[in-house]
């Protein structure tokens, strides 16, 4: 029975934050502690001839200086994830992939492939030192051609960027169903379009940071950073130091945002453990603003090329898309969000023949990684504003383009014919497409805006209206873990694996732990971001925590709540069925006056010889449970931007942001409309504001929050939502998860804004941030034709 | 030249250090101080998580240098509490309305807002948007920031009323008011 | 980001900064609210030898009616220009402008002085005192030199102060009682740098005759820009909507942006033109209402 499951408990991790009190990595200060900085390449691709070092080890306060010459031989070099590589057998068969082995050297070996790169380490006494002693620093430097166009990269004559590769084409894949070269040939109309994503920088307002400490004597490390990932970190560590895991303590302290780029192991998270055991002091990096502008990685930044077949009444028979990602200096996670990109690229929509085909290219930029939506964002905005452009060529509204194409209620769960990633079928398991479009279409009162809309235009106010739908595969495995145990006080506790950034953990899963052992959720204590006590978990990324840490978290609390009433109906001398937990006392219907306490099951349980337990059960009190979910599950939303458009300046106010969304059972209405509301604003900044440029030596443009933009308080409007409720089949609780959708929708949504906007002026957008300049130019060129 | 003496006031405590002249102000809070609840986001001004009261105004603690602090009275994220360690009304609020998500510019904003509802008591929901528009938020959209700065306003507005009857009943005292 | 080694002097007096100023010369950098200087030397984009905090110095803050003009000390902070009965009721543009200078924080701290000494063109207020033909009085131990923005603004970030020399007051001349104002900016995000920026006083006769125009522009040319021959232009004349249209055409042709990240120089010279058309426009109204002033 669900008391705090679905209800909008207020956070136990507010306390600390909101007295200054919780402890970031930066606020983390050990005796003796040294501080480390870090000289980073200022070119995007060079050869490095040789560092002059002597005058910046000779600065006092300075304790060593590091090249990738100190450490040859003694870090290996930060591969591709293995996790992110192996592709299970029958997706191979079926997308013939090939993924071409890349790696970073901790230190630029012998050359610097991005702006950013670390060359080398200096640690000091504090941080203004270090800074001191990078400025002594001299790398001397050979320029090389630095290719900041992926076109120009994957070209046979271009210089190689890992040169152990034979071109910079790092992967690629080709995933079809149906036959779309007929659908092309068999339609009344084809569109042909180039659309473009920008390059991101994910931007927590805590930057990275890595804490280290290794203990001579019992050659231990513990380790705390600003990651998603703290087991990651560890074994990471581990395997390029060659160290076992077990000598490795890590935690993820407060972490002051994520959003992807902060799951991931860096290089900094490697060479930090590394000179705290060469000097034998703690030592700490603290990254500052302008290093997370070029060295934190970035994310998006794909070109598709669309070819889509059409019927003049608006249903589209195919899609062929052919796209390339700019992957920068290194892809990590090889297919992650490029083939995230391709199933999902269809949405809400049948469209029965679809043609993906990708190149991963390696250019000399800062890697490309996972960034809150990882894919989905790019997908959509190529989805959804070819939907716009088709209704425009067709005279029809969008809407009515979306009615036509949409999967309905009843087709569900649907089969989209094509594998997932993890090699499931790529079928959607619940929800109500139609549905949630009637419901948004009536909360931002889509009819009244159209009605009102032509006098407005006509009174010169040029307002537009536009949507954009997704579905989104969350909660991805492989697993995650929990240990649920009762102390001898009668206090629950539960680890998890998982490893928040600002979601609420520590609540929300107190919530399903509480409801399951009948306890409330201040008496259950959640400890997450921490190594030292689950053997092994995996981390928050991916709209994967609810789901799967829910579901471990869950399924540990009922096993633990069986075993109790087991106890329970043995001391009690009663059935198991006859028996209920509630505010953490166990009795039965028939005989209330006999209560029993978890202090009297713990003890109970106790290992001991006296021990009281059912014949055959195990002693203590704590269940370790792993969930393995059986494949994503599918969270869907639509989102409806209102703008007003400065047609002479060019820019847009975004007036009214309205949302349907389903995320299944939801367990905290209130964190799940945060997530939705902080995440509409990142996609916000990405349909306006926000790109990171590079120029044509690879140098970053975009280094200072003077040219990176974050939308602020007035860029962001209240966004009103509506809730779907549509449980997950595929996990016990029904959830779906929710972390990422709010970003995905909106510069799809909000381009098609603007372009309803200025019609019957036809411009076309087929990039984003819509910056006042570009849309200058789009209107200009629209009103010479 | 290199070093100097600060001497200063800060969450009602005079403290006295002497520190490098390049010291930054936030540096000085944190690292001399131990106040680590003044984050730094971004060092060049622009994300306002560093954000403290001098004299009472909210000021950019990572553009200034603690030399330049010489002297003034400084309030940092650790004065908000009520003295018997509950949180304060603007505290409440943003726990109550879920305005704060992973919390790193949580303190900034706390200290923004203190600043702003001492000028203004009544403001509208533009008002708030545009007192909070120097500090960057990553995660909560900030719609929850600006509800909890309302509602901050509506429990000082209701806790006010509950006062006023206690004057009315006083003649002489409301004369007085009235006077002043 | 931290700042570079420097030695940290914070002299008595004005007199004691020229000396300072007239010792160190170049190694030298006057600190006054740091918010323009201090992201640089975090950034060590400048690492000066001494540092001369100016901050508290006392006789340099204040602001004063004096004859046609209102004279504002150099270590004026924004925040209290903002706040100003004086300034609201002899000079309002500038109280309008100023609400545009940066964030709370940053004009809680941020000096006028600071803010002119900068050379920023996309700044607020060297744009408002060049539409107003306003003055900056520059000292140094040689003595004092009265000097206009033309005179002062040499180029980006590029002032003609010299290494000895220190900003001591701002004169803004007061505007007269029948004259309307509109400032008007735009910058990407609120509180970003402006991308243009207008600033236009204007008073018109009874019959609504333009009979006189100031009208300056930031952030489009490597200085501020007082716009002459739109001033010129306008005189005379009722501010038509093709009279609009052409200021906005004139306009485009007085300006040579830089293209950077944010926009491209054709972009800058047609947003300007609509952001003198629109001052303009409000400025008229404004004056025919009779209001303009207060507003």
């Amino acid at each position: 029975m669900s008391k705090f499951v679905g209800q909008s408990v207020k956070r136990k991790e507010d306390l600390r934050l909101l007295t200054g009190t919780g402890k970031f990595v930066a606020d983390l200060r050990m005796e003796n502690m040294l501080e480390a900085a870090f000289l980073r390449s200022t070119y995007g691709h060079a050869r490095i001839k040789g560092i002059e070092t002597d005058a910046a080890k000779s600065l006092e306060g300075v304790y060593a200086v590091i090249t990738s010459n100190d450490i040859e031989g003694e870090i290996k070099p930060l591969k591709q994830f293995d996790s992110h590589c192996i592709l299970p057998p029958n997706l191979i068969e079926e997308i013939d992939p090939v993924i071409n082995y890349n790696f970073e050297d901790v230190l630029a070996k012998r050359k610097v492939t991005y702006a950013g790169q670390p060359v080398a380490v200096v640690v000091a006494k504090n941080r203004y030192i270090a800074e001191d002693a990078l400025a002594l620093l001299k790398v001397e430097y050979e320029p090389l051609e630095a290719l900041v166009n992926p076109f120009e990269a994957e070209k046979g004559d271009a210089p190689i960027i890992q040169e152990h590769m034979e071109s910079n084409i790092q992967s690629h894949f080709l995933v079809q169903v149906g036959d779309v070269d007929k659908a092309i040939e068999e339609a009344d109309y084809v569109l042909k379009k180039r659309l473009r994503t920008p390059r991101l920088s994910s931007n927590p307002m805590e930057t990275r940071g890595v804490l280290a400490n290794y203990d001579a004597v019992t050659g231990k490390f513990r380790v705390w950073s600003s990651t998603q990932l703290p087991y990651e970190v560890r074994s990471t560590i581990a395997s390029l130091l060659e160290i076992p895991e077990e000598s490795i303590h890590v935690t993820a302290p407060e972490v002051g945002g994520g959003f992807g780029p902060k799951g991931g192991v860096h290089p900094e998270e490697i060479l930090i453990p590394y000179l705290s055991r060469m000097l034998g002091r703690p030592v700490r990096w603290i990254e500052d603003r302008i290093e997370h502008l070029a060295a934190a990685r970035q994310s998006r930044d794909q070109i598709h090329d669309v070819e889509v077949s059409y019927k003049k009444d608006g249903t589209i028979t195919g899609i062929k898309d052919d796209f390339i990602v700019d992957s920068g200096a290194v892809n990590y996670f090889a297919l992650t969000c490029a083939y995230n990109t391709a199933y999902h690229l269809r949405g809400m929509y049948k469209i029965p023949s679809y043609q993906s085909k990708c190149r991963v290219i390696l250019t000399n930029k800062t890697p490309n990684v996972p960034f809150r939506g990882a894919g989905r964002p790019e997908a959509t905005f190529v989805m959804d504003r070819v939907i716009d452009m088709i209704a425009r060529n067709l005279a029809m509204d969008p809407v009515d383009v979306m009615k036509k194409n949409m999967i309905q209620a009843e087709e569900m769960p649907y089969d989209q014919g094509i594998l997932v990633k993890d090699g499931a079928q790529l079928i959607y398991d619940s929800g109500n497409y139609p549905d949630a479009l009637d419901k948004v279409l009536e909360a931002t009162n889509y009819k009244g805006f159209r009605k009102k809309q032509q006098q407005l235009k006509e009174a010169g106010k040029y307002v537009g209206i536009g949507i954009s739908s997704f579905i989104e595969g969350t909660g991805s495995g492989p697993f995650e873990s929990a240990l649920v145990k009762i102390d001898l006080t009668g206090h629950v506790t539960a680890h998890l694996g998982s490893s928040p950034q600002g979601q609420g953990h520590e609540t929300v899963f107190s919530q399903i732990c509480a409801d399951d052992l009948g306890v409330t959720p201040d008496q259950v204590t959640v400890v997450v971001g921490d190594t030292g006590v689950l053997p092994i978990g995996a981390g928050t990324y991916a709209s994967r925590s609810a789901v799967n840490a829910g579901s471990a978290i869950h399924e540990a609390s009922q096993k633990l709540q069986r075993k109790v009433l087991e106890i329970a109906g043995m001391l009690l001398d009663n059935e198991v069925e006859m028996l209920n937990i509630e505010n953490g006392t166990i009795y039965a219907h028939d005989n209330p006056e006999m209560k029993l306490t978890f202090v009297d099951i713990a003890n109970a349980a106790r290992p001991s010889k006296s021990s009281k337990l059912p014949e055959g059960m195990e002693p203590g009190l704590q269940v370790l449970h792993y969930f393995v979910p059986p494949t994503v599950t599918f969270a869907s939303s639509i989102h409806v931007a209102q703008v007003e458009v400065d047609k002479e300046t060019g820019f847009v106010d975004i007036q009214d942001y309205s949302v349907v969304h389903d995320c299944g059972t939801v367990i905290n209405p209130m964190i799940v409309e945060g997530q939705v509301q902080g995440g509409i604003a990142q996609g916000i900044g990405s349909a306006l504001y926000e790109e990171v440029v590079h120029d044509k030596n690879g140098q970053v443009l975009t280094g200072s929050y003077m040219d990176y933009l974050i939308p602020t308080s007035m860029e962001v409007p209240t966004v009103k939502m509506v809730h779907q409720e549509y449980p997950s089949t595929r996990n016990p609780m029904g959830i779906k998860g929710v972390g990422e959708g709010g970003a995905i929708s909106p510069p799809a949504a909000i381009a098609n804004a603007v372009v309803d906007a200025l019609t019957p002026l036809s411009i076309e957008i087929t990039k984003v941030p819509v910056s006042p300049g570009y849309l200058r130019e789009l209107i200009k060129e629209a009103e010479r034709v | 030249m290199n070093k100097r003496i600060v001497a200063l006031t800060i969450n009602g405590v005079d403290v006295q250090r002497k520190v490098a002249s390049r010291m930054l102000l936030t540096d000085f809070i944190r690292d001399e101080l131990k106040l680590t609840g003044t984050n730094v986001g971004c060092e060049h001004g622009v994300c306002g998580a560093c954000t403290i009261l001098l004299n009472g105004e909210s000021v950019r603690s990572c553009l200034m240098l603690a030399v330049q602090a010489d002297g003034y009275e400084i309030e940092t994220v650790e004065s908000l509490q009520n003295d018997n360690g509950t949180l304060n009304t603007l505290q409440q609020s943003f726990k109550d309305c879920h305005g704060l998500q992973c919390g790193f510019c949580t303190p900034g904003f706390l200290m923004t807002v203190t600043s702003f509802l001492k000028e203004n008591e009544d403001p509208t929901e533009e008002e708030i948007r545009e007192a909070i528009s120097g500090n960057l938020c990553r995660c909560t959209g900030y719609a929850n920031i600006v509800k909890s700065v309302q509602r901050t306003v509506q429990s000082q507005r209701t806790s006010k009323s509950l006062t006023e009857p206690v004057c009315h009943t006083d003649h002489k005292q409301n004369e007085t008011v009235q006077i002043s | 980001m931290k700042p570079a080694v420097f030695n940290y002097i914070r002299p008595e007096s004005v007199e004691e900064t020229l000396q300072l100023l007239s010792d160190y010369g170049d190694d030298a950098k006057i600190l006054s609210g740091g918010q323009s200087l201090i992201p640089v030397l975090n950034m060590r984009l400048s690492t000066p030898k001494y540092l001369i905090d100016i901050g508290r110095l006392e006789g340099l803050n204040y602001i004063r009616e004096e004859g046609d003009h209102l004279s504002v000390g150099a270590l004026v902070k924004h925040k209290d220009i903002e706040s100003s009965p004086l300034v609201k009721e002899l000079c309002p543009i500038l109280g309008e402008a100023i609400r545009w200078v940066g964030t709370t924080q940053i004009r809680n701290r941020g000096t006028i002085g600071g803010s002119i000494a900068h050379g920023d063109p996309s700044a607020e207020l060297p744009c408002v005192l060049a539409a107003l033909r306003g003055e900056i009085v520059v000292a140094s131990l040689e003595g004092e030199d009265v000097l206009s923005p033309e005179e002062f603004f040499l180029t980006y970030m590029l002032t003609s102060m010299q290494p000895d020399q220190v900003i001591k007051e701002i004169r803004f001349p007061i505007m007269s009682k029948k004259s309307a104002f509109s400032f008007v900016e735009v910058a990407r995000t609120h509180g970003d740098f402006a991308l243009a920026e207008a600033a236009v006083i204007l008073e018109t006769d009874e019959t609504e005759t333009v009979i006189k125009a100031q009208i300056a522009v930031g952030g489009v040319n490597p200085t501020p820009t007082v716009l002459e021959e739109v001033e010129d232009h306008i005189m005379g004349k009722k501010l038509t909507d093709e009279l609009l249209t052409e200021v906005r055409r004139m306009t485009e042709g007085n300006v040579d942006p830089e293209s950077d990240l944010h926009g491209t120089a054709e972009y800058r010279r047609e947003l300007v033109g609509v952001l003198v058309q629109r001052a303009l426009k409000t400025a008229g109204e404004r004056v025919k209402k009779g209001a303009g002033r207060h507003e």
